[in-house]
């Protein structure tokens, strides 16, 4: 009897062992190696889909989803239909590392992704080594983009830090500088670290920078005393509208007037749902996406997306949107096929992107060699409840 | 004057952990176990007041609404996922089910109500308190929060020691075989403590996010874990306990960030605590049992 | 009964080896797809912490929820001693020695946190290791470490800018981590370090030593009356377990070329520990299989999309149910036991 139950439950193990064996081997039997005759282009992206960071992940997400459908309704690429699939990387590296064989396995020709820049790292390396074209929407940090094969287009962590620090000095928006940033956030500390560099060459002095951690990102008001004490006339906020929701209405209920500026990660700020825009008012912030420009693209876009999602996008959506169609301008430029191979397709997408000028959402961009993108970063500033382009 | 003002900030954010950390207590003292679940109910709890504002029902009204689901919901929990392991050979077996249920719930908000962050409505209209000339402001919101908490504590130690239901309670938690024999109903009594605990954490819920307007489907999880350490940190399972270790960990939080290093709070918080129950180790309320042969 | 023990773990032994060979012969036709290829490492690793957790938590009868924080330390070790001798040793001896350090680290952090922390029983102990992981994980993320022709340079203020001198470069760099680990995991080092873990841990428990354990988390008092040292006993298992993890942590770092705190959380220390119970407490075949199973099941969701964690989450929940709740297993008893008359008739 006993021993039955021992072969029982052995046989049961086995069982499903095997089952999550041949699970994982089943997807294989698709079209992982070529894709010849293939008839259509497939495009891979990967970002937070669930979890903490879901809300960029998945404004990317909607973001492509728009431009792919506008492009398969215009024709597609050189004439041939797109194909785009996004997979869930939680905001975690090794995730992210699975997400991308799994689109090896679906037969991702080129990758857009990932959304947020740990994983990107991470990614990057594979991609590299597989000779696959990488561009990443938003992840900011400088080694995202390490190999040759890889492109950005938002702006790094370095470049919007010098920017912030730039625009501050010339357009004398304050002299002392506090700063409060998210220690655990690889992209807020980056800024951070790159706008103190520069902050003397511009003559600012911080006098204040306190960090807060994912883990206590509720209560802001010993950072904002501590910066208030301290005499500051400009607050820097390297961080994401999440957490800027909460600083503005902490500022406000102890009563401290001064002059917030942000990055692009404050975009989104006024599109919170039931967010009070008083509060936000008089913000500043370097973004190269506002929802309320009145260029014809955008205004199109932020209707399309409206219609399509029933919410704003925020600059992540705009960053999907512009990647997938600086895809498609490098594309054009180096006339790829769908039959053709994804690292042959990488070696005609690196020299092509080179060569395109994409004017997108996000402004008027063109890379260099090393996958930087070369845009003007705009400024806005909030008044009224709207963004006001400077 | 600094110091006064981190400590009315500590209070504030303490209370908030205080309120959480009793619907923990609660349930952990009768039922022993660690309900990994209960930040996530107050983070249903959010949401349903926040859809019931916005729909134009009133605060108050919205607030009683939330605590009904709560409670249905916790006592549904409890029903499905930990009574049918009440009995399992390890008492770890019910701990993993709780987080597969915080997973879950999480999900389904996600789904639900998607991953934006969602601001919370203003509705507690308590004016700011503001002494020595403005220098020391109370948020209305925190003069609410402690309010409700001091409330609620001796409303449960009412209930605890004065009704025959919080005795039962107690005769649980003490020796469940031993109550059952005394004829009192085991089932019954776990399920009403649970309902007790949801309805808390829908409270909990709305205060947490009255005080620190945002929510996502994630806005429990950390606050329920900061709060769990406080509920141990006052010597879980003690109501009273609860609460003290709620605002000593608020106020050691907005201590730490403000005299030693906004970088390391976490590592200051987690410290304190780890040498609390060095010296005291079952918590600075918890009954300390001696081990019999 | 030595010989039971002996055939019991011989399976365990059998079943990684086949299921090394069978990975092995379909990656050398070719046949395995890339997730499964890139899952392999991780396994290992996943499959070595839970067992490594399943010393401290089954032999030893402790709750601890901040094994992720001994990973981490062990990664973080390793990965920075890689990261220095990258141009002056060759790759497979500066891995072993890398192993050894992350080993090391993790087990002399264990050794110092496992004195005064074991005193405390049952959850207080949960909650404590839980904070030594947090802490862990704080202080990591504001640790910056670099290194020019003067040596080396270490910050814990991630505020300054650390100012390197000539060849300088950064090794560790606070939130972002440590970037560019030479990618050392191979999935045949993965199994050679699980079965390692496994023959550790089994041979230990089935020692005195793992007898005293086990004694000890029957009945302490017991133990106790009869001459055991508890504290030595509880520490032995305790150290030798983050040792293991520790391993694990090396592991993960070797095998992608970003390394941040981010994973080392109290999410994945619970994470480990659901491994550890849902497998059975005290088995360590079971740790292998369940971390097996929860690590590859949120990959074969991927086609539900949104619904992928949902249904993970309602499937451990379900599993739990299953595996554990009396009535379900008097269920299965009933079954069984029909299954098995059938048997005999037959």
């Amino acid at each position: 009897m006993k021993n039955k139950k021992r072969l029982l439950s052995a046989a049961l193990v086995a069982v499903m062992l095997v089952a999550v064996v041949a699970g994982c081997g089943k997807k294989d039997s698709g079209d992982s190696s070529s894709s010849e005759g293939s008839e259509t282009f497939k495009i891979g992206g990967i970002g937070p889909l669930t979890g903490p960071a879901a809300v960029y992940g998945i404004a990317v997400q909607n973001g492509a989803d728009l431009a792919v459908k506008e492009i398969n309704e215009a024709g597609g690429i050189n004439g041939k239909q797109v194909e785009f699939k996004m997979e869930d990387d939680t905001h975690d590296a090794e995730k992210a590392v699975n997400a991308y064989n799994t689109l090896k396995d679906w037969g991702m020709q080129m990758l857009m992704g990932t959304v947020t820049s740990d994983p990107c790292i991470a990614v990057e390396a594979e991609a590299e080594a597989d000779n696959m074209f990488l561009i990443t929407p938003s992840g900011t940090a400088v080694d995202c983009i390490k190999g040759g094969n890889a492109f950005r287009l938002c702006f790094s962590d370095p470049t919007q830090g010098i920017k912030a620090a730039e625009y501050i000095g010339e357009h004398g928006v304050g002299k002392k500088i506090g700063v409060i940033y998210d220690s655990s956030s690889s992209y807020s500390k980056g800024i951070y670290e790159n706008f103190a560099k520069e902050a003397d060459n511009h003559d600012l002095e911080v006098v204040a920078a306190e960090a807060f951690t994912a883990d206590s990102n509720k209560d802001f008001t010993v950072q904002l005393k501590k910066i208030k004490d301290a005499g500051a006339d400009v607050v820097f906020l390297p961080i994401y509208y999440d957490e800027t929701a909460l600083i503005l209405k902490q500022a406000k209920d102890m009563e401290f007037d001064t002059t917030f500026f942000g990055c692009d990660g404050l975009d989104g700020l006024l599109s919170v749902e039931g967010f009070d825009t008083s509060l936000a008012e008089g913000v500043m912030l370097l973004t190269p996406f506002a929802a309320n420009a009145e260029d014809e693209l955008t205004k199109k876009f932020v209707a399309d997306f409206d219609a399509a999602y029933s919410q704003t996008p925020i600059q992540f959506a705009a960053d999907g949107y512009d990647a997938i169609y600086a895809i498609k301008a490098a594309a054009e430029e180096g006339g790829i096929t769908p039959d053709m191979s994804a690292s042959d397709i990488c070696d005609a997408l690196v020299t092509s992107m080179t060569k395109i000028e994409l004017k997108g959402l996000t402004g008027t961009i063109s890379w260099a060699d090393d996958g930087e993108p070369d845009k003007e970063p705009k400024a806005a500033i909030i008044e009224g409840g709207e963004y006001v382009m400077k | 004057m600094g110091f006064l003002s981190y400590l009315i900030n500590g209070i504030s954010l303490g209370s908030v952990y205080a309120i959480i950390a009793l619907g923990y207590t609660m349930v952990y003292g009768i039922a022993k176990m660690l309900n990994f679940a209960h930040g996530d109910v107050i983070m249903i709890g959010a949401y349903v007041v926040l859809t019931a504002i916005t729909g134009g029902i009133n605060p108050l009204v919205a607030v009683l609404i939330s605590m009904v689901v709560c409670t249905v919901l916790g006592m549904t929990i409890e029903k499905v996922a930990y009574k049918p392991l009440r009995n399992a050979a390890s008492p770890l077996a019910v701990l993993i089910t709780a987080i597969g249920i915080s997973y879950l719930l999480q999900n389904i908000a996600l789904i639900v109500f998607g991953a934006a962050p969602k601001s919370f409505p203003d509705f507690i209209k308590v004016p700011a308190l503001k002494l020595a000339g403005g220098e020391l402001v109370i948020s209305g919101v925190a003069m609410v929060t402690i309010g409700a908490c001091v409330v609620i504590v001796v409303a449960l130690t009412f209930f605890v020691n004065r009704t025959k239901q919080g005795r039962a309670m107690k005769a649980v938690s003490e020796d469940k075989g031993a109550a059952q024999l005394m004829g009192i109903n085991v089932n019954a009594t776990i399920s009403l403590t649970f309902a007790i605990g949801s309805a808390l954490a829908a409270i909990a819920g709305v205060l947490l996010c009255a005080a620190y307007p945002s929510v996502t489907p994630y806005t429990g999880a950390m606050p329920g874990i900061k709060a769990f350490t406080a509920a141990v940190f006052g010597g879980i399972g003690s109501i009273p306990g609860a609460m003290i270790g709620g605002i000593l960990l608020g106020v050691i939080e907005i201590f730490g960030k403000a005299y030693i290093s906004s970088q390391v709070a976490d590592a200051i918080v987690f410290s304190v605590l780890i040498i609390v129950l060095l010296v005291k180790p079952t918590g600075l309320f918890g009954k300390n049992i001696q081990e019999k042969v | 009964m030595k010989k039971k023990i002996f055939k019991n773990n011989m399976i365990t032994y059998a079943l990684i080896i086949a299921f090394y060979i069978v990975m092995q012969v379909m990656i050398t036709t070719g046949s395995i797809s890339s997730l499964l290829q890139g899952l392999l490492v991780p396994l290992c690793m996943y499959a070595i912490a839970a067992v490594s957790l399943n010393l401290v938590v089954g032999f030893s009868g402790e709750l601890s929820l901040g094994h992720a924080g001994f990973m981490c330390i062990g990664a973080y070790a390793s990965a920075i001693f890689s990261r220095v001798t990258e141009d002056s040793l060759p790759d497979l001896p500066r891995f072993l020695i890398a192993i050894l350090i992350g080993a090391l680290v993790a087990g002399v952090f264990g050794f110092l946190i496992g004195i005064p922390v074991l005193r405390l029983r049952g959850d207080y102990l949960a909650i404590v290791t839980l904070a030594f992981g947090e802490i862990i994980k704080n202080l990591f993320n504001v640790l910056s470490l670099g290194k020019d022709n003067e040596g080396l340079h270490v910050s814990f203020n991630d505020a300054a800018v650390m100012e390197l001198g000539e060849g300088g470069e950064k090794i560790v760099d606070g939130a972002l981590g440590i970037t560019g680990t030479p990618r050392d995991s191979s999935f045949t080092i993965g199994i050679i370090l699980l079965l390692l873990t496994v023959f550790i841990v089994v041979n230990l428990v089935n020692s005195r030593t793992g007898r005293a354990i086990t004694a000890i988390r029957d009945n302490r008092i017991a133990a106790e009356s009869i001459g055991l040292n508890v504290t030595k006993y509880k520490l032995m298992a305790f150290t030798i377990s983050t040792t293991l993890a520790g391993v694990a942590g090396v592991l993960y770092a070797h095998n992608l070329s970003s390394l941040t705190v981010k994973l080392f959380n109290y999410n994945t220390s619970i994470l480990i520990l659901v491994f550890v119970v849902l497998g059975g407490i005290g088995n360590v075949r079971g740790s292998i299989i369940a971390a097996i199973v929860l690590t590859a099941l949120p990959e074969l969701l991927r086609g539900m999309a949104n619904y992928r964690m949902l249904i993970y989450a309602l499937l451990l929940i379900v599993m739990m149910l299953f595996n554990w709740a009396p009535a379900a297993i008097h269920f299965r008893e009933r079954i069984k036991s029909k299954f098995s008359k059938k048997q005999e008739v037959v």
